[in-house]
């Protein structure tokens, strides 16, 4: 599954609550989501944890806008839309943790 | 028809925010559709189902009774999240339906053999 | 592939119909198909032809509006959400005695089935909202 998260990590529980359930696949963060995906920032290490179970992603555009395209934490990998199109379309299913 | 495993995802709260109303709509709507239909609820999404809402006093439809006719429409599968009652004081014995409580881990599990999520 | 995809929130308070926007043009441009965008919740608020945003700024509706005109998007509003917002076609003004309408080119006014059998009938729903 793609489970695609678009909070901050440090306002909202949506990418906590995706870790906790989901079983695997993978997580791609958009929006205010890309937040999570940052270094130094105090959700960095839950994310790392689950390096293993997840692959992860984040939306370029999105990180470029918010100012943190340079400082993407290690084993993110950043897509742009036409990759985010992809990923959905590899996975068997998707879902949006709102 | 096709027949597709749909999963209405509920994560959020009644009353504040009109979403639990809006999904409960969508449920009824889908249910005609005969399609393989559950609902999760977890996080604040259990308290939705939460007993005893009393809505006169904010002027608001309460759609407690709506939880309770969703098995007139042959939507049975009601998963609800033991952590998040838990985290909220609660136990199955507060909801207004009977519902499959279970481990995040299961309804996880559940989430993966989807082919439609919907989330609210 | 088919792709559906639903838009739970407004234009500009939340990001959403922008992300839904953009994916769905890339949607278009690696050569899949949409079957259908359905707005829901303030979604249906996208469909306002009435928006004026500064001139510096885009133009979510028009912009959707453009889009469905070249590419025959089936752009889809939900008409429960929409009767609650506002959001009228000449149908539902009749109907509902109301003196004015409101909705975007492009846009229809439709029932919640159009959501499900989307779902139904697209290989993958992709849901943008807050």
């Amino acid at each position: 599954m793609l489970n695609i998260v678009n909070k901050s990590p440090l306002d909202r529980t949506a990418l906590q609550a995706c870790i906790d359930a989901a079983t695997g696949g993978s997580i791609l963060l958009i929006e205010d989501g890309v937040y999570a995906a940052t270094r130094g920032n105090a959700f960095e290490a839950k994310l790392k944890a689950v390096q293993g179970s997840y692959k992860l992603f984040a939306l370029g555009p999105d990180l470029d806008a918010r100012g943190f395209g340079d400082r993407v934490m290690d084993g993110v990998t950043v897509v742009d839309y036409a990759g985010f199109v992809e990923l959905v379309a590899e996975h068997k299913n998707c879902q949006s943790w709102l | 028809m096709t027949t597709k495993k749909f999963m209405f995802v509920n994560r959020k709260a009644p009353y504040g925010t009109i979403y639990a109303l809006e999904s409960l709509e969508v449920v009824l709507i889908g249910a005609a559709f005969e399609q393989d239909v559950s609902m999760a609820f977890i996080d604040d999404g259990v308290y939705q189902l939460k007993k005893g809402h009393q809505t006169k006093g904010i002027e608001m439809k309460a759609f407690e009774k709506t939880y309770g006719a969703l098995e007139d429409y042959d939507v049975n599968k009601l998963y609800v999240d033991e952590q998040s009652l838990a985290a909220r004081g609660l136990t199955a014995d507060d909801l207004c339906v009977p519902v499959e409580v279970m481990s995040r881990a299961a309804i996880g599990q559940l989430m993966a053999e989807q082919d439609v999520l919907l989330s609210f | 592939m088919k792709f559906a995809i639903q838009v739970n929130e407004g234009p500009y308070t939340h990001q959403a119909s922008d992300s839904a926007y953009h994916f769905t043009k890339a949607v278009l441009a690696a050569g899949h198909e949409v079957f259908r965008v359905f707005f829901y919740h303030d979604g249906v608020n996208n469909a306002t032809r009435l928006t004026t945003p500064p001139q510096d700024d885009r133009n979510i509706v028009n912009r959707w509006s453009k889009l469905a005109q070249g590419s025959e998007l089936d752009l889809v509003v939900c008409v429960a959400a929409a009767q609650r917002r506002g959001i009228v076609d000449d149908g539902e003004a009749k109907r509902n005695g109301k003196d004015a309408t409101n909705l975007a080119p492009g846009f229809r006014i439709s029932g919640l089935g159009q959501l499900i059998e989307a779902g139904i009938q697209a290989d993958r729903l992709v849901v943008f909202g807050d």
